[in-house]
């Protein structure tokens, strides 16, 4: 039954139609004009020439990004903070989200809890500082890797679909067949639970690439930084090296050109892995965020 | 049923406890390092809480630290900045939750009354793109579109009407403005995914018949929509009073300079400030902790309304 749009609907749809268009290029023009100033001349930039369209056509900024090695230290270590963060993350996640879907674990209610209290509770910054210290380890690959390892809200999303799409029969049977829980889990759960091992992958995945927190608060050894550090020196503090004197106040001043030229250019280089990955798994991310809607 | 009854229980003797925890050990091996993350990570830390009422030196160690009761809570109320963290804290969240609240359901609720597939998949992706920026490239483009030699806006301004550029970034009365829009610009797209998928769940059959009796698009997204979704947004909205209290350290400290301090300055960079760069451990600690409280409390308090109202609740 299709009903004819009366006036009234008509003024409505074109309202809509109008606002909603305006808000698309609200949050489109910024992104778009970071990558039309990243391909113009600095000059016609720095001057405020750059508005709708690229100027005086130019790749100095992405020349001097490739040629700037810090910039490198930093890609390779969020690749691997990145990549084993991330695997430690779903491994963690996955097992005990299964673990908790199953009656025969004694304590499950017991430890639902211990893990949803953390979500409303915690000790803080300090507290959470000294325990890395007591560990031994500050300054280490350790810090990042396992803080974050995993979060109350993915293991419970993790847990609501193995739980409620996988069915129970199958595993049942499994059990029949002799099974053990580690087959079970690893045979018949894991392949069946692919589009959550999807969401879950790119919700740390895109988390661990984007972090600058914990990477801030715990290296301070700057072989050990990742791609945020460096873009936070660059981008918000303006400056390429921590060290400056006011002797080479010149120097620093070239610097400060340099990181002006680059800036663009870095934030495309810097989230491009991202923005690449991300329309193809749109619908990944919206299921993984409906999933946690269904469970608060 | 009492027979019943006696079966179960006589289920859970110790011996078949015990039988029933080694034949499914296998189980307890897949939760270990989730649980060994969190007793590490979080309940320690918890634990380690108490040097908010101790007064803590690392080489004597948690509990060899003398107590001192609520000696560092006290210090904090009645030091200089407490008036200055709390105001700060909570207006920028009042703030934020007035104009960033709302925007996704809004969003949502338009999204919703797109027919056009095509467009309405294009005007999502890229309203959900800023969501994956990370913190340090935001305020990188922030400081750079605002910045008063050379950005955006400034030019924009000055083409227009011709006024000299300003230094936004260092004025304190806009600090929590830049604050709040550019949140708005970057997580109302994705905010509004939750309603989106609520939307979805509407029965047709109320449109159909609120159609056949007249009502128009507008008056149906305002009394079938809007209540369809009524839930979720309470249950959002109970989540976002939890976080009352606190800012996200992240964006605001990329974002404070010493020119708009007196407006940007929270509880959680305060933290930060004395408790890592001047290592005061405990005193820190006890910000820190009244800082939690504070959000717990409200969390139970718009739970509990929530509740005694008939909405929907979280637990």
């Amino acid at each position: 039954m299709k009903i004819k749009n009366t006036a009234v609907d008509r003024a409505f749809i074109a309202v809509n139609y109008t606002l909603l268009t305006l808000c698309f290029l609200l949050v489109l023009y910024p992104l778009y004009y970071v990558v039309c100033a990243s391909v113009s001349d600095p000059v016609e930039v720095n001057l405020g020439h750059v508005f709708l369209y690229p100027r005086g056509f130019s790749m100095e900024g992405y020349h001097k990004v490739f040629a700037y090695q810090p910039v490198w230290i930093g890609y390779r270590n969020t690749i691997f903070y990145t990549v084993v963060g991330t695997a430690i993350s779903l491994a963690v996640t996955l097992s005990c989200a299964y673990a908790l879907t199953r009656k025969e674990l004694l304590g499950r209610g017991f430890f639902m809890m211990v893990i949803t209290i953390t979500m409303f509770f915690g000790g803080g910054l300090i507290p959470t500082y000294l325990v890395v210290r007591e560990m031994h380890m500050i300054n280490t690959v350790w810090a990042i890797l396992l803080l974050g390892a995993t979060s109350a809200h993915n293991i419970i999303v993790t847990r609501t679909f193995m739980g409620s799409s996988i069915p129970g029969e199958i595993q049942e049977s499994a059990m029949i067949d002799g099974a053990t829980d580690f087959g079970i889990f690893f045979r018949i759960v894991l392949p069946l639970s692919m589009p959550i091992i999807a969401v879950m992958t790119l919700f740390f995945g895109v988390g661990r690439w984007n972090s600058y927190f914990n990477e801030l608060i715990y290296l301070n050894d700057s072989k050990l930084y990742s791609l945020q550090l460096y873009l936070r020196e660059i981008l918000v503090r303006n400056q390429i090296s921590e060290i400056m004197s006011a002797e080479d106040a010149e120097a620093a001043a070239e610097q400060a050109r340099v990181a002006e030229i680059m800036k663009f250019s870095l934030i495309i280089v810097s989230t491009v892995p991202i923005m690449c990955v991300y329309p193809f798994l749109q619908k990944f991310f919206i299921k993984g965020v409906m999933l946690g809607a269904v469970k608060g | 049923m009492a027979a019943q009854l006696n079966v179960q229980r006589r289920k859970r003797t110790p011996a078949q406890l015990g039988k029933k925890i080694i034949l499914h050990w296998q189980l307890y091996v897949l939760i270990a390092p989730a649980l060994i993350y969190y007793a590490l990570f979080h309940y320690w830390p918890i634990y380690g809480l108490q040097i908010a009422f101790r007064n803590f030196v690392p080489t004597l160690g948690i509990t060899g630290s003398k107590w001192v009761g609520l000696m560092h809570l006290k210090r904090f109320f009645n030091s200089y900045y407490f008036g200055m963290l709390v105001r700060n804290t909570f207006v920028i969240n009042l703030y934020s939750l007035a104009v960033g609240f709302p925007v996704p359901i809004l969003l949502a609720l338009m999204i919703n009354e797109v027919e056009r597939s095509g467009y309405k998949r294009l005007v999502q992706t890229v309203l959900y793109a800023p969501h994956f920026i990370s913190t340090v490239v935001l305020c990188g483009m922030i400081c750079s579109f605002l910045s008063p030699s050379n950005g955006l806006i400034n030019m924009i301004i000055k083409g227009f009407t011709g006024r000299e550029p300003v230094n936004y970034l260092g004025n304190p009365r806009i600090f929590k403005t830049i604050y709040v829009l550019s949140g708005v610009w970057q997580s109302s797209g994705w905010g509004a995914i939750v309603y989106i998928a609520a939307l979805a769940g509407i029965d047709p059959e109320l449109h159909e018949a609120a159609t056949i009796d007249g009502a128009n698009r507008l008056q149906r997204m305002l009394h079938i929509n809007l209540p369809g979704i009524m839930p979720t947004i309470t249950i959002m909205f109970i989540l976002r009073m939890g976080s009352m209290m606190s800012v996200g350290f992240e964006k605001i400290f990329l974002l404070q300079n010493s020119l708009n301090m007196e407006a940007s300055d929270v509880i959680s960079t305060y933290v930060y400030r004395i408790g890592l760069q001047n290592a005061q451990y405990s005193f820190s600690a006890a910000v820190g902790l009244f800082n939690s409280v504070i959000n717990f409390a409200l969390l139970l308090v718009f739970n509990t309304i929530s509740k005694a109202v008939g909405q929907s609740r979280l637990f």
